[in-house]
């Protein structure tokens, strides 16, 4: 899964789609997994990075994760195919 | 660098719900780099509020309606050119056009008066009516649609739409209607307000995305700026708009420029489909209400119109600032009587 190159983000959670004009606003945690996701980090990369840092565990973080990545294709902020874990 | 002072003639000033674009376009004028203008409102109704604002407006005149025709618009604009001395005349209505741009040699030959406006063929083929042809010669997606004159039209319209459609008049006003029933009663509306004929559209569901551009009349895009409507009145106009990053519709901006050659101020209406797909709703043959958001986003449209219509050359502008917004607002302006009087009875102001 890729999101959208041009995706403006700004430290306040802020989120910016310049081919639509839509914007949003997520969380501290969204904003970092959003970031994640624009370095080109996959679904596994991204788990390992938040169960360190955060106190969850996989199968919270993978539920949680999955509802946010359907939230950003929802919204059309993904490109390209979906991840293949 | 020292401006160059110049006197410009500017109609649209009814900065109102549905908004005329004389009052941005004045705006845009006054952020100039190049030019000192002095601005000469031209209004066909006494309470259009930019000939109340002085900051905005030197000098008004009301000018008569179109349809009086462009022998009465001349003599009247012989008159103001007689005490103004205009260099400069930017038309904003689309009813005032085809008096203009008939009259463009006469104001330059007769009177030193210039316009950057499109040719008569340019005007008319991209009328509402027009359309489809249009998209056809152009290879631009339009949505189908059929001019009717008379309501006894409305009941066949089933076989060739489906509800949905767009009921349009000739110059303005567009609602949507979901049976014939509500045809019906739009075209009675808007047919009593514009004349015939009604256009009928297919509704396309999508996003509204617009282009503000302009034109040098041999192909190449000066400038064009694209917007999507965040805020929108009951009227369907644009209250706020943010400029977007959308290469596609640039690129389409710039080939119907290209093949049109169009010269002047032009607004697209655009619908983009959930398949990403783009139909061409309406070209309007003037800056649109909300063209000061292209001033904001780094490119000065109407001072571009200025510069080719006093003959210089005016390169391209290569970009624009992305996710820039326009919020509109109203204000409630303070009038003396003695001004309404002045408008009302003598004309000028």
């Amino acid at each position: 899964m890729k999101l959208k190159k041009n995706l403006a983000l700004s430290d306040s959670g802020f989120v910016f789609d310049p081919s639509t004009g839509d914007s949003f606003s997520t969380n501290p945690i969204g904003l970092e997994i959003i970031r994640m996701l624009k370095e080109g980090k996959n679904a596994n990369d991204i788990k390992s990075q938040i169960v360190k840092t955060y106190m969850t565990d996989d199968a919270s973080f993978e539920k949680d994760f999955y509802d946010f990545v359907n939230m950003l294709t929802k919204h059309n902020l993904v490109e390209g195919e979906k991840e293949k874990n | 660098m020292k401006k160059k002072k110049i006197n410009v003639a500017v109609t649209g000033l009814n900065a109102i719900d549905s908004p005329g674009p004389g009052v941005p376009v004045i705006r845009a004028l006054r952020d100039s780099k190049l030019f000192d203008v002095r601005i000469i409102g031209l209004s066909y109704e006494s309470l259009e509020p930019g000939i109340y604002m002085h900051d905005i407006v030197d000098k008004t005149y009301q000018i008569p309606l179109p349809t009086a025709g462009k022998a009465t618009l001349l003599e009247r604009l012989k008159y103001i050119n007689s005490i103004e001395k205009i260099d400069i005349i930017i038309p904003n209505f689309d009813a005032e056009l085809f008096n203009f741009i008939k009259l463009a040699d006469t104001l330059k030959k007769e009177l030193k008066i210039k316009t950057f406006l499109p040719t008569l063929e340019q005007f008319e083929e991209r009328h509402k009516s027009n359309l489809p042809e249009f998209g056809k010669k152009h290879k631009i997606k339009v949505p189908y649609s059929k001019l009717i004159f008379n309501v006894k039209d409305i009941p066949s319209l089933r076989s060739e739409f489906t509800y949905p459609v767009v009921v349009k008049g000739k110059f303005y006003d567009a609602s949507i209607a979901y049976s014939p029933e509500q045809v019906a009663t739009y075209f009675n509306k808007i047919s009593a307000k514009w004349g015939l004929p009604v256009i009928i559209q297919q509704f396309v569901h999508g996003q509204e995305v617009n282009v503000t551009a302009i034109g040098d009349g041999k192909g190449n895009t000066i400038g064009a700026v694209p917007m999507r409507k965040q805020y929108i009145t009951d009227k369907g106009k644009a209250w706020s708009g943010i400029s977007i990053d959308d290469k596609k519709l640039m690129s389409m901006t710039q080939k119907l420029i290209k093949s049109t050659k169009w010269r002047g101020g032009m607004e697209l209406e655009i619908i983009k489909d959930s398949e990403g797909d783009y139909y061409l709703l309406e070209i309007n043959p003037r800056f649109p209400a909300w063209v000061y958001l292209a001033v904001g986003c780094g490119q000065n449209h109407p001072e571009a119109l200025v510069q080719m219509a006093l003959g210089e050359n005016v390169k391209p502008f290569k970009k624009y600032d992305i996710g820039k917004l326009f919020v509109r607002y109203s204000w409630d302006m303070i009038v003396e009587l003695e001004e309404f009087e002045k408008i009302s009875t003598l004309g000028e102001l």
